[in-house]
């Protein structure tokens, strides 16, 4: 265990900027380990990918930056992770403030029946907004952001449940916007989606990079080689999930991978 | 399990491609040096015309490779290879023209008494083939230390130019009528010379399949 552990340590990329670390992280579900001694820096305003081969623990690995996975019963957390260099999931850690900071959008578009206005304003009314001005400004805002005002701003009191696929998956992350986060999580947002609604949520987030801190998991390889700046390899073998194999900067991990398993993952020789 | 069969087949027909490439420069030069030899006028003519095949060979690689790049996504090893590949194909394609070169000097030489025997060009010719045919082995094994090695080799290439030259040299400035012929055979040495130039450039793209980096090596005096 030692040997993987210094092994990651050592290779990990240097980083002056860094947004959530996680060290010697474990996660279990019951007795089943789904992360193993993960240790990684992800920095701010660039976009990171997690890849890997189904099960391997993306979805657990990106979950414990909100503490999503404290809504699955029986789960249990070690080692150290951190949002601006400070632990996450220490007690005295407000997780309605943290999800607030580190938003999510799934991998299904998950608008609420309810209209495309009352989406995105249901965040920040929570958080105590009720000036009607303000939440407008908000929303125009957001959809602005998200390149997707031009095509709703004339119906905005329209269900949201109305709007295409691409534009739902724009419109939940126009409503995680809206609450003003830090970090946003990403778990295969485009696996339900066209090829051109995918390049418009790829082009969204490159711009998003600017003033956020992505992290994306996606099972589409080149998804992860278009968008992203630093890219994450993970594995399982037989039965044991939630290796991180390899970390580095994407251009490194695309064209030259150090680990032979990185390697083999992504050039499909084996699967 | 290998999900990627197919694609690493195609991958593996092209790295053939580059072989037949390669022994067609090779054999391309071997000819020109024999018709240099041997006053083979008529050779000289086939390597000439020949050369628009190599040509065409050499497309047809960088056919297939855009096909590949376009369609299959190559990445990490897959995607060096064919880049490389593309760089070879480049590299041998220019040591099919160097034979094309010689052809033509031979055809100018025509039936010109000789100014000396030849013994330091068919010597140097077959260094360069030699060194062009184990960087091909080196390319197909993906044998790094192999592709170091020919390329250090490059020198004892410089140093028969050299010879060559010098000796080339001494007889213009002894007799002044030689100066047509042995600038005519100062063409075909140069024209060796750069035909193994290619070959060192070859080394290079071998080890950066294997290892991902660029690196010079051996740098030429030339
Ligand atoms: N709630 C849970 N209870 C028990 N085991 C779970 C739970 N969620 C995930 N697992 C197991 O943990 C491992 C990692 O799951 P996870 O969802 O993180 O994988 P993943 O890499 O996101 O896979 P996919 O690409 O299929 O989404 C899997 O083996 C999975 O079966
Ligand atoms: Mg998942």
């Amino acid at each position: 265990m030692e040997v993987t552990l210094n092994k990651n340590i050592e290779s990990l990329p240097y980083l002056d900027n860094v947004k959530l670390r996680t060290r010697m992280a474990n996660l279990y579900y019951n007795k089943f380990q789904a992360l193993r001694n993960v240790t990684l820096e992800i920095p701010s305003h660039a976009i990171t990918a997690i890849i890997g081969p189904s099960g391997c623990g993306k979805s657990s690995l990106l979950r414990l930056f909100n503490r999503m996975n404290d809504l699955i019963p029986n789960t249990r957390v070690t080692g150290d992770i951190e949002l601006d260099g400070k632990n996450i999931y220490e007690k005295s850690i407000d997780v309605v403030d943290l999800r607030k900071r580190v938003g999510m959008v799934f991998q299904k578009p998950n608008p609420f029946p309810m209209s495309i206005y009352d989406n995105i304003v249901f965040g920040p009314k929570q958080h105590g907004r009720t000036n009607r001005n303000e939440l407008n400004k908000i929303v125009e805002n957001v959809l602005r952001k998200s390149a997707l005002w031009d095509e709703v701003k004339d119906k905005l009191e329209q269900s949201a449940l109305a709007l295409s696929g691409g534009q739902q998956q724009r419109l939940c992350i126009a409503r995680v916007l809206a609450v003003e986060p830090e970090v946003i999580l990403m778990d295969e947002p485009c696996s339900a989606l066209d090829p051109v609604a995918t390049l418009k949520i790829e082009d969204l987030m490159r711009t998003l990079r600017e003033i956020y801190t992505i992290v994306i998991v996606t099972h589409n390889m080149q998804q992860a080689a278009r968008v992203s700046d630093m890219a994450a390899f993970m594995m399982m073998a037989g039965d044991r999930a939630g290796e991180l194999v390899e970390y580095g900067h994407t251009s490194q991990i695309f064209t030259n991978p150090r680990d032979k398993r990185t390697e083999d993952y992504i050039t499909g020789r084996f699967g | 399990m290998e999900i990627r069969a197919d694609f690493h087949k195609r991958l593996h027909n092209i790295k053939d491609d580059v072989l037949v490439l390669g022994s067609m420069s090779g054999k391309a030069i071997l000819n020109s040096i024999d018709a240099l030899r041997n006053r083979n006028l008529e050779l000289a003519k086939q390597v000439i015309e020949g050369d628009h095949i190599i040509n065409q060979k050499r497309f047809e690689i960088e056919e297939k490779c855009i096909q590949l790049i376009a369609t299959q996504q190559p990445m990490a090893s897959d995607l060096r290879m064919i880049v490389s590949v593309l760089n070879i194909g480049t590299e041998l394609e220019r040591i099919g023209d160097y034979a094309l070169g010689i052809s033509r000097v031979v055809i100018m030489i025509g039936d010109e008494p000789p100014l000396k025997p030849l013994i330091d060009i068919p010597r140097m010719a077959e260094k360069t083939i030699d060194m062009l045919r184990r960087s091909l082995d080196a390319f197909i094994n993906q044998d790094v230390e192999g592709a170091r090695e020919i390329s250090a080799e490059d020198d004892s290439v410089d140093n028969l130019y050299d010879q060559i030259y010098r000796e080339l040299l001494t007889f213009m400035i002894e007799d002044p009528k030689t100066i047509t012929r042995a600038t005519r055979l100062m063409w075909v040495a140069h024209n060796l010379e750069r035909a193994a130039d290619r070959v060192t450039n070859i080394c290079e793209r071998v080890v950066f399949v294997i290892t991902g980096k660029m690196e010079e090596i051996g740098a030429s005096k030339y």
